[in-house]
């Protein structure tokens, strides 16, 4: 398994930042989810975020539920997202999960931390478990030796930030705007300002979402970040490709832009 | 002005919770339900939220408003009304009737609004945004937003949309924005999940008027405040009919704002009996249904650790209910903790034993109840059938059925 800690370590000694991109597992199926994410490594992503599937992914803009729909009509299961991750982090890429809370409550939160190691996962994203209700999550996580990232905001006090981060293992996710999911023409002015009172709170790498999807705000970002994650443009990629192969071919050309965007 | 002598209630009945020691904690847990399950950027809204709430509650002169609001504008205290000629075919036990279905906009939902589009005023923001099911709570938060000139933006599932078009006129008259939803399941559940997306998008200006006790904290705290008015009047108003207290209280749950607003002011009365009524749809065995105390399990959605009807891995199964306002697939963490300590029963009742009692209270006693009030009704009637003749069982009609006439002339070919 590929840990975050040998990622951005190796992104530092590169002088860049590291790429991060998001598929949800079962889109636009099984193999082909996995066939996008590896395409997403070749062209230089250094982590990639397999979503687990929700019905009611309420943090969400329309590229995203629209993906998450279909995935879950293919009839997903939390069995597939697990073959999923193993089969991408084959590619050598650190892999996360990206999950609601309930799907990891309903599984059995030591369970799901234990099969997710089994599967090469390198940790989970909890974007709506909040620091107060973290408790069971951040133990079975410590047991399995797989890394916590919760997020930040904009909206976020310090005592929020300082609450949010020490439960952090891996890397911070400050989420770039007060917003759902979803590519945007700008990257929002207050995710500078967020990574920098981030950072007084945490050693950790302090990688920046929502709203990036072009390898030029993925330069502007790296300016002041650790890591650039990039979700809802490669799904726009997929949505709008006429076949599997236009998919990926669309796919990859996105990644080399990103990919080139981190290292400017 | 100040509460005077006599008042609806008082700012020790808005913050009465605290009486009976089941105020959630400060995380806003009731015991292991409740809590907050949402994207970190909305922790400070919330947080806001809870401690202007705080403030209010406990300020004479916003319980003064808000008391004035329901006396003059939503027509409050509502009456009660013994129904003899119902009661015949619940074994001759007395029921009395919790009249909600007489305030304004014809349903309890008007109580929370009220309360909340005052707390709006006082966060200082000029816009509400709210979920609706059947399109009651929308057509609710929309008046309330028009008596305070507050811009309202009300999310109703597009299937609901078009169950309820008469609602969405009425939304639309009052100036409000209704936006169909169309992902998902179309329905209530996915309104909710849209108005938390605008609420993330917006907070900063606009206050999320959660339509019901369940959500993250403080929603299920300060809903139940409002609501609670129902049954603190009640409460004194059944003392005076009957010269004691009912043997039961009996109210539909869907979210269960209604349930909890007649049920809370009784909880600390150990001889009264709480019984919820939940949407049973076509039967439990049909998988058609809103049981989700009954039959659902232990889990988190819209932010709170409840009951919720759910699959084994966590997917929120779709509910059913001819009742487009039980026809919710979670419920208030309150209840999940009432159930769970014993204080009160929840059971189901199916679409046809709601209809029955529907048209039995119309023919009897010449009230059209809304069908998710049938719900409870077609509950007293089995429940006093238990109980026997002396027993005496208030209800809570917690809205009237104008707006379900469509649903009933297809039903009863009328």
């Amino acid at each position: 398994m590929t840990t975050l800690a040998s990622v951005f370590e190796k992104a530092r000694s590169e002088g860049r930042a590291a790429l991060i991109g998001y598929l949800p597992a079962g889109f636009p199926s099984k193999e082909g989810g996995i066939a996008a994410a590896t395409a997403m490594v070749e062209a230089g992503c250094d982590v990639i975020e397999i979503g687990l599937p929700y019905s009611d992914p309420l943090m969400d803009g329309p590229t995203i539920q629209d993906a998450v729909h279909r995935s879950l009509t293919n009839g997903t299961r939390i069995a597939d997202v697990l073959d999923t991750v193993e089969g991408v982090a084959k590619t050598g890429a650190a892999t996360l999960v990206m999950t609601y809370w309930n799907p990891i409550d309903r599984y059995g939160a030591e369970r799901f931390a234990r099969d997710l190691a089994s599967a090469g996962g390198a940790g989970t994203i909890t974007p709506d478990l909040t620091p107060e209700e973290a408790r069971p999550w951040l133990d079975a996580s410590a047991a399995a030796g797989i890394d916590t990232v919760f997020l930040v905001a904009p909206s976020s006090t310090e005592p929020r930030i300082e609450a949010v981060t020490a439960c952090c293992t891996g890397f911070v996710y400050a989420a770039s705007l007060m917003g759902v999911t979803g590519a945007r023409e700008t990257v929002s002015s207050a995710a500078e300002g967020l990574v920098k009172r981030t950072r007084p709170h945490t050693d950790l790498p302090v990688c920046v979402g929502l709203g990036v999807g072009t390898g030029r705000q993925a330069a502007e970002v790296a300016g002041y970040a650790d890591g650039v994650i990039v979700g809802s443009a490669f799904i726009r990629r997929l949505l709008d490709a006429p076949d599997e192969a236009a998919g990926l071919k669309a796919v990859r050309a996105l990644g080399e832009e990103l990919a080139n965007g981190v290292r400017t | 002005m100040t509460a005077t002598e006599g008042s609806l209630l008082t700012a020790a009945d808005l913050a009465g919770g605290g009486v009976h020691g089941d105020d959630p904690d400060t995380r806003g847990k009731f015991g292991v339900f409740g809590g907050r399950y949402v994207p970190e950027a909305l922790i400070p809204a919330l947080d806001e939220v809870a401690s202007v709430y705080a403030e209010a509650k406990n300020d004479p002169a916003f319980v003064a408003e808000f008391e004035h609001l329901l006396r003059t504008y939503a027509g409050r205290p509502t009456t009660l009304t013994e129904v003899p000629r119902f009661a015949e075919h619940a074994g001759g036990a007395r029921i009395v009737l919790k009249r909600e279905d007489l305030t304004h906009t014809g349903a309890h939902k008007i109580n929370n609004v009220l309360g909340q589009a005052l707390l709006t005023r006082r966060l200082g923001k000029n816009r509400v945004i709210a979920e609706t099911g059947a399109g009651q709570h929308g057509v609710a938060t929309a008046t309330a937003a028009a008596l305070l000139g507050l811009e309202c933006v009300i999310y109703m599932g597009a299937v609901d949309c078009e169950r309820q078009a008469l609602n969405v006129a009425r939304m639309k008259l009052l100036g409000a924005t209704v936006v169909p939803v169309e992902n998902g399941s179309k329905t209530l559940k996915d309104a909710i999940n849209e108005a938390f997306r605008d609420w993330v998008s917006n907070v900063e200006h606009t206050h999320y008027l959660f339509g019901t006790v369940a959500g993250p904290h403080p929603f299920p705290e300060i809903v139940r405040d409002f609501a609670r008015v129902i049954g603190v009047e009640a409460r004194r108003q059944i003392i005076e009919l009957t010269g004691k207290l009912p043997d039961a209280v009996v109210a539909a749950v869907g979210g269960g704002s209604n349930a909890i607003g007649i049920f809370h002011a009784f909880i600390g009365d150990e001889g009264v009996a709480l019984h919820g009524y939940e949407a049973g749809g076509r039967g439990l065995e049909s998988g058609e249904h809103a049981l989700t105390l009954t039959a659902g399990s232990i889990g988190v959605l819209h932010g709170s650790r409840t009951y919720v009807l759910q699959d084994d891995e966590g997917q929120t199964i779709e509910s059913h209910s001819i009742s487009a306002g039980l026809d919710y697939p979670g419920v208030g963490p309150e209840h999940a903790w009432l159930k769970d300590s014993g204080r009160a029963t929840y059971h189901g009742v199916t679409d046809a034993e709601a209809m029955e009692a529907f048209s039995l209270l119309a023919r009897t006693e010449g009230i059209i109840p809304a069908i998710e009030s049938s719900h409870a009704l077609a509950g007293a009637l089995k429940l006093g059938r238990e109980l026997g003749p002396d027993a005496t069982i208030l209800v809570n009609l917690s809205g009237r059925g104008d707006k379900d006439m469509g649903t009933a002339m297809k039903y009863f070919n009328l």
